[in-house]
C-alpha cells in the first residue's frame, strides 16, 4: 500500500528577553544552578506575577511576520499538573485567546518541493525548570533557572507531507525568528525545541491516522531522523496488524529509535482556567503598527532581493538569508568587495567551512566581514591568487590581521612582473625536456590541457605566487614558439 | 490605657505620655499574660517589636515620625514577614520563616509601626469559625466557649481583647467583616485592587483583599492610608492616585441615601440581629440619611457561585505546596507521588483538603461549563445588580452575618452549614466591592455588626459614614467582661 | 450529581492528596453535600451573561525588561526541605 505521512510540528521558541516573563530574574544561559530563580519563580507563597512588555513585544512580532492575525486581546491561563520542574504547580499558558492568531509560512526543501505551512496559532508561556538525573543518593537535581523564561509556542496544521518537509519549516521558523532577532536561535542550548505530530494514512484518504507525538528534538537533523524513524514504525505496525496508539514518544538519537513515555501516559486533566492574578492583555492597532514599522527585512524578501540585487542562485540567495547575522554578514563582504559572487562562494564555502570546524556561530566568527571583505578584494585587483587567498584566510582565523598586512608580513604577494615570470618559465622548459617532446608531438588541440605540468612547476618554483594568467600567456607563447 | 484607640495611643506618643518602647513592652506583657485565654497569636515577635519600637522612639526623637510611628499592630499570619514564621496557620507552613516581607508588611514598617506578632486564623483563610487553624481554635473574648468568627479569626478577638491596638486582616468572602462582626470591632474590606496582593499568601486570586481591623472607624482609616495604594508588583493592584482615608471622616451624613436590601432580612436572619441592625438605621436617620429598600436579587446565588470560584482557584493557587522549595514534607518519600501526595495529604488540614478537591473537580474536563463558567456568569449578575443599586443609593447597609457568634464545634462537622455564615459578606467579594463591618448593638450579650458597603473605591466614604455613627453611639466602645483593661 | 468512592479517589489523585481509605466516604459526602449547594446555579439562566473572571474591569499592566533580581540563593533555599549543589533533591524523576 502507498502511504501518506502527515506531520504537525509545535515549536517552542525562547525569547531573547533580558528578564522571565513574569519576574525580573535574568535568563542568561549557563548560570550555577538556582542563582536566576527569584522568589516569584520558586513560586513562593504570596509571589505574584507582573507580564514583561518586551515578551509581548517579541510575540507580535512573530505574528507579523508570519502573517497572522494578532491577539488584540489575549488571556493568560493556567494548566494545571504537578511536576518538580514546575513551581507553581501550574503553567501560566494561554489557551482560548492566544496573542498570535492564524498565519502561514512558506517552505521550499532541497529537492524543490514548495508548500504553504499553515499557522494554527502561537501563545506566550512560561517555560519549566529543569531535573537533572545525576544521581544524588537517588534523588533527581531540580534547578529552576529557565523556569519563567518566555517562550512563544508555534503550533502549525498538519500541512507537511515528509520528514525534509518538516525540517524545512522548522529551518523557516528558525530563520524568521532569528532575522527578527526575537530568540538567539540556538538549539544546542534549547533556545528552538520541537514536538513533531506524526501519523500516517493510505493514500488518497482523507481521514487523519491516529498520530504520535514526539517530544523535545532539537536539531533540524534529528526532526527528519525522528520523523522517518516513528513512520517506518508506525507504518510496519499497520501493515502486521497492529494498531498506533496516541501517545507521547522520545526520539533516542543514539539508538536512532522512538520509545514511549510510560511517565506521561496517564491521561493528563489540566483544569484549565483563566488565571486571576493576571490581567486581559490589550493591545490596539498604534501598538502593532508600531511594531510593524520596526520590523527588519524577512527572510522570503532578502532572499528575493538577494537574487535580483546579487544575481545568487535562488539556493545560494536561500542559504544566505536564511540566518540573519550571516545574511548581515554577507552584506558586509559584498560591500567591501563590490563582488557579490564571489562574496557567496566565500561565506558559504571557506568561511562555512571553518565555522563548522570549529563550532563557531557566524557571529563569534574571528574574521570579520571587513577582513574577509578586504582579503576579497586582494583576490579581484590579483595581488593574491585564490589558493594564496585560501592561506591568508587561515592565517587571518587563526592569529588576526588584515589581508594586506599578512600578505606583506609574509610575502605573499602574487608576482606579476613578466621579466621575473618568463625567467622561471625558461628554467622550466629546460629542465623538462620529456614533456617538452611530448607537447610537441601532441595535436595542437590537446595542447592546452598539457599546459597543466608547466603551470605546476612555475607555482612550485614561486612559491604559488605567480600570476596564474600572466604565467599561461608566457608559457603558451614561449612552448608554441618550440613547435613551429 | 489598653482601652485606647489607636488614634489615642498616637496622640499619647505624640504628647510623650508614653514612649513606643513602653507601650510595646505593656502590650507584650499583656499577650503574654492573656493570650493564651484565645490563642489569638500564633507567633509573639518580641526581640524585633522591641527593635522596631527604639528605633520609633528614636525617629520619632529625630523628628521624623509619622502618624503610624510607635504604634504596636499585628499582622494575620498569611502576610510574609521577613525572618519571621509565616504559617497561614498550616503544618504546611509551619517551618516557613519567610525570605520576604509582603508589601503591606513593608509599607507598615516604614510608616514606624511595631509588629507584635503573627495572628491566629483558619488554614489558609477557609474557614468561617477560626477551627481549622493548626495551631487550634481561636476563642471569642465575650464567650470563650464561641467562636471569633473566620478567617481572620485572630485579628478580630486580638483587638476585641485588647491584645493588640489594630491589626491586619484578610478578605475572600467576609474573613474580615464576619470575625470583626462577632468580635464587635471595627473592620474594612477595601475595594479589590486597593491594597497589594503580593506577600499575602493566596487563598482565591480574584476575591482576596487584605484590610484593617481596629477599634474605631478612625482607627482604620488611619492603617489604610499605609496599606493601601498602587504595587507594581501585583498585576490586579489598582493605579490610582494616594488618598488620605481619615480627611473626610467628619462629613455630616444629612442627604445621604441608604438602600436596604430586602433579601437581606428574610426569616432566616436571627431575630436580635435585625432588630440591632434596624436600631442603627435609625440612628443614621438621625444623622438626616434617608432610607429605601432596595433588591439585589441574585443574593442567593452568591453562595454557590463563591463555593465554585473560590475553591477553584484556591485548588490551582495551593499547588505550590508541593514539599520541594520549602514547607512540609513527608518522611522518606518513595517516590514522586508519593513525595506529592503524603507532604500535601498530611500537611493540609481537612477543610483545606475538601476546598482543594471541590475547586479541582470544578475545573476538570467536562464540568469547567456547568460550574466554574456558569459561577463566573452568575458573578457577573451579582456585579450588576449592585452597581444596578449603587446608581440608586449611596450605600447599602444590612447585617454582616445571619446570626452573632456561633458555638465551637456547633458548625464544624457539617460545612454548608458554616458556608451558609457568608451569605452577607460573600457578594461583595464577588463584585468586587468594598464593604465595612462595625458594632451596632449586642444580642444576648454578643456583638451585633452593621454592614455597609459603597461603591468601588468608596472606602474614604464608608469611613466617614462609620465613623459618625461612632460619635453618637459607643458599641465599638465595650468590651468583652473579663477583658480588663 | 453525585459522587462515589472512586470519583472521589480520582479527584484526590489530580490534586496529589492523600486520603486515607477511611475518610473517603466522609469525604465523598461533605463533596456531595457541597455540589449539591452549588448546583442551586443550574436553574438560573446565565444565556448571554458574559463571565466575570475580574471584579475590576482593567488590563494587564506590562514590566520593563530589566533585570531587578540579583542572585538570593542562599536565603531561598534556607527554608527547603533538601537540597545538594545548589540543586533541589526531589525523588528520582523518571521520563
Amino acid at each position: 500500500m502507498e502511504w501518506e505521512v502527515v506531520i504537525g510540528l509545535e515549536i517552542h521558541v525562547q525569547l531573547a528577553t533580558k528578564t522571565k516573563i513574569f519576574s525580573g530574574a535574568s535568563t542568561a544561559f549557563g548560570a550555577e544552578p538556582n542563582t536566576q530563580a527569584c522568589a516569584v519563580d520558586l513560586a513562593l507563597p504570596g509571589t505574584l506575577p507582573v507580564f514583561n512588555e518586551n515578551a509581548l513585544r517579541m510575540a507580535v512580532m512573530f505574528g507579523l511576520a508570519v502573517n497572522a492575525e494578532i491577539g488584540k486581546r489575549s488571556v493568560f491561563e493556567r494548566k494545571n499538573y504537578f511536576y518538580p520542574d514546575l513551581p507553581k504547580g501550574y503553567q501560566t499558558t494561554q489557551l482560548a485567546e492566544p496573542i498570535v492568531g492564524p498565519g502561514f509560512v512558506d517552505i521550499e526543501t532541497d529537492e524543490g518541493v514548495q508548500r504553504r505551512v499553515r499557522i494554527h496559532h502561537a501563545h506566550l508561556e512560561e517555560d519549566a525548570g529543569k531535573s537533572l538525573h545525576e544521581d544524588f543518593h537517588g534523588m533527581s537535581g531540580i534547578d529552576l533557572n529557565r523556569a519563567g523564561t518566555p517562550l512563544v509556542e508555534i503550533v502549525s496544521e498538519p500541512d507537511m507531507r515528509s520528514s525534509k518537509e518538516a525540517a524545512a519549516y522548522a529551518r523557516k521558523i528558525h530563520a524568521i525568528v532569528t532575522t527578527l532577532g526575537i530568540c538567539d536561535g540556538n538549539m544546542a542550548e534549547g533556545s528552538m525545541r520541537c514536538d513533531c505530530n506524526v501519523s500516517v494514512r493510505p493514500k488518497g484518504q482523507e481521514e487523519l491516522g491516529t498520530r504520535t507525538e514526539l517530544k523535545n528534538i532539537n536539531s533540524f537533523r534529528f526532526i527528519e531522523r525522528a520523523i522517518d524513524t516513528e513512520v517506518a514504525r508506525q507504518i510496519d505496525l499497520i501493515e502486521d496488524g497492529g494498531k498506533v496508539v496516541q501517545e507521547t514518544r522520545l526520539y533516542d538519537p543514539d539508538k536512532n529509535e522512538t520509545r514511549s513515555m510510560r511517565s506521561k501516559e496517564e491521561a493528563n486533566d489540566y483544569r484549565y482556567f483563566p488565571c486571576p492574578d493576571l490581567l486581559p492583555v490589550i493591545i490596539d492597532d498604534s501598538y502593532i503598527e508600531a511594531i510593524r514599522e520596526t520590523l527588519p527585512e524577512l527572510p522570503d524578501a532578502r532572499r528575493d532581493r538577494f537574487m535580483s540585487e546579487y544575481s545568487l542562485s535562488e539556493y545560494d540567495a536561500g542559504v544566505l538569508s536564511a540566518y540573519r547575522p550571516q545574511a548581515d554578514y554577507y552584506e558586509q563582504v559584498v560591500k567591501q568587495s563590490g563582488d557579490a559572487k564571489l562574496a557567496a562562494n566565500w561565506v558559504m564555502g571557506e568561511l562555512a567551512k571553518f565555522l563548522n570546524q570549529n563550532d563557531t556561530d557566524i557571529k563569534d566568527s574571528p574574521v570579520s566581514a571587513e577582513q574577509l571583505g578586504g582579503l576579497l578584494v586582494r583576490i579581484k585587483d590579483n595581488t593574491i591568487s585564490g589558493n594564496i587567498a585560501k592561506k591568508v584566510f587561515e592565517i587571518m582565523w587563526s592569529k588576526g590581521g588584515s589581508a594586506d598586512e599578512i600578505i606583506e608580513a609574509e610575502g605573499l604577494k602574487q608576482v606579476t612582473d613578466t621579466g621575473a615570470i618568463e625567467k622561471i618559465v625558461d628554467e622550466v622548459i629546460a629542465n623538462a625536456d620529456k614533456q617538452v617532446e611530448q607537447y610537441k608531438a601532441a595535436e595542437p588541440d590537446k595542447r592546452g590541457k598539457m599546459i597543466g605540468f608547466f603551470m605546476g612547476q612555475v607555482m612550485k618554483a614561486t612559491g604559488g605566487k605567480a600570476n596564474p594568467g600572466a604565467v599561461t600567456g608566457i608559457l603558451k607563447q614561449k612552448l608554441d614558439a618550440l613547435c613551429d | 490605657m489598653f482601652d485606647k484607640t489607636l488614634a489615642e495611643l498616637a496622640q499619647g506618643l505624640e504628647r510623650g505620655d508614653f514612649s513606643s518602647s513602653e507601650l510595646t513592652q505593656a502590650y507584650l506583657q499583656r499577650i503574654n499574660a492573656l493570650d493564651s485565654r484565645y490563642n489569638s497569636f500564633i507567633t509573639v515577635t518580641e526581640e524585633q517589636a522591641l527593635a522596631q519600637a527604639k528605633a520609633a522612639d528614636e525617629a520619632r526623637a529625630a523628628g521624623n515620625a509619622g502618624a503610624l510611628c510607635g504604634l504596636p499592630i499585628a499582622h494575620k499570619d498569611l502576610f510574609c514577614t521577613q525572618g519571621v514564621r509565616t504559617s497561614s496557620a498550616s503544618k504546611m507552613l509551619d517551618n516557613f520563616v519567610s525570605p520576604y516581607d509582603a508589601t503591606i508588611v513593608s509599607r507598615l514598617k516604614n510608616a514606624g509601626t511595631v509588629m507584635l506578632g503573627k495572628l491566629n486564623m483558619d488554614e489558609f483563610a477557609m474557614g468561617s469559625s477560626n477551627e481549622s487553624s493548626f495551631y487550634g481554635a481561636v476563642r471569642n473574648p465575650w464567650d470563650a466557649e464561641r467562636v471569633p468568627g473566620g478567617s481572620s479569626g485572630g485579628s478580630a478577638a486580638a483587638v476585641a481583647a485588647r491584645l493588640t491596638p489594630a491589626a491586619t486582616g484578610s478578605d475572600t468572602g467576609g474573613s474580615i467583616r464576619q470575625p470583626a462582626a462577632l468580635c464587635g470591632i471595627t473592620g474594612l474590606k477595601p475595594t479589590y485592587g486597593r491594597v497589594s496582593r503580593y506577600g499575602m499568601i493566596a487563598f482565591a486570586s480574584s476575591l482576596d483583599q487584605a484590610g484593617p481591623m481596629a477599634q474605631t472607624a478612625e482607627d482604620c482609616g488611619m492603617i489604610l492610608n499605609a496599606m493601601a495604594g498602587f504595587d507594581p508588583m501585583d498585576s490586579t493592584s489598582a493605579e490610582r492616585d494616594m488618598e488620605d482615608f481619615t480627611a473626610a471622616l467628619n462629613q455630616p451624613l444629612a442627604g445621604l441615601k441608604i438602600g436596604l436590601p430586602k433579601e437581606y432580612f428574610s426569616e432566616a436572619l436571627d431575630a436580635g440581629v435585625a432588630e440591632q441592625v434596624r436600631n442603627a438605621v435609625t440612628e443614621f436617620e438621625k444623622l438626616g440619611a434617608t432610607v429605601k429598600e432596595v433588591s439585589l436579587p441574585n443574593t442567593e446565588l452568591c453562595i454557590p457561585a463563591y463555593y465554585i470560584l473560590a475553591p477553584a482557584e484556591a485548588s490551582s493557587n495551593l499547588s505550590r505546596f508541593d514539599g520541594v522549595r520549602y514547607g512540609y514534607r513527608c518522611d522518606n518519600p518513595v517516590d514522586l507521588e508519593d513525595l506529592y501526595k503524603r507532604s500535601r495529604g498530611e500537611g493540609f488540614g481537612a477543610e483545606v483538603k475538601r476546598r482543594i478537591m471541590v475547586g479541582t473537580y470544578a475545573l476538570s474536563a467536562g464540568y469547567y461549563d456547568a460550574y466554574y463558567r456558569k459561577a463566573q456568569q452568575i458573578r457577573r449578575m451579582i456585579q450588576q445588580d449592585f452597581i444596578n443599586v449603587l446608581n440608586d443609593v449611596d450605600v447599602i447597609m444590612g447585617p454582616t452575618t445571619p446570626h452573632p457568634a456561633f458555638k465551637l464545634g456547633e458548625k464544624s462537622s457539617d460545612p454548608v452549614s458554616m458556608y451558609m455564615e457568608d451569605i452577607f459578606t460573600l457578594s461583595l467579594n464577588l463584585a468586587g466591592l468594598p464593604g465595612i463591618s462595625v458594632p451596632c448593638g449586642q444580642t444576648g450579650g454578643l456583638p451585633v455588626g452593621l454592614q455597609i458597603i459603597g461603591n468601588y473605591f468608596a472606602e474614604a466614604k464608608l469611613l466617614n459614614i462609620a465613623h459618625q455613627f461612632q460619635q453618637t453611639t459607643d458599641w465599638h466602645k465595650q468590651i468583652p467582661a473579663g477583658v480588663e483593661v | 450529581m453525585s459522587l462515589d468512592r472512586s470519583d472521589v479517589e480520582q479527584i484526590a489523585h489530580l490534586a496529589r492528596l492523600q486520603i486515607d481509605a477511611a475518610d473517603i466516604d466522609s469525604y465523598g459526602q461533605s463533596l456531595n453535600s457541597i455540589l449539591s449547594l452549588v448546583d442551586q446555579m443550574q436553574a438560573t439562566n446565565t444565556e448571554g451573561v458574559e463571565p466575570l473572571a475580574h471584579p475590576l474591569d482593567a488590563v494587564q499592566r506590562l514590566r520593563a525588561d530589566e533585570v531587578t533580581e540579583s542572585n538570593q540563593r542562599e536565603v531561598l533555599q534556607s527554608v527547603a526541605p533538601a537540597t545538594e549543589e545548589g540543586l533541589f533533591l526531589v525523588p528520582k524523576v523518571i521520563e
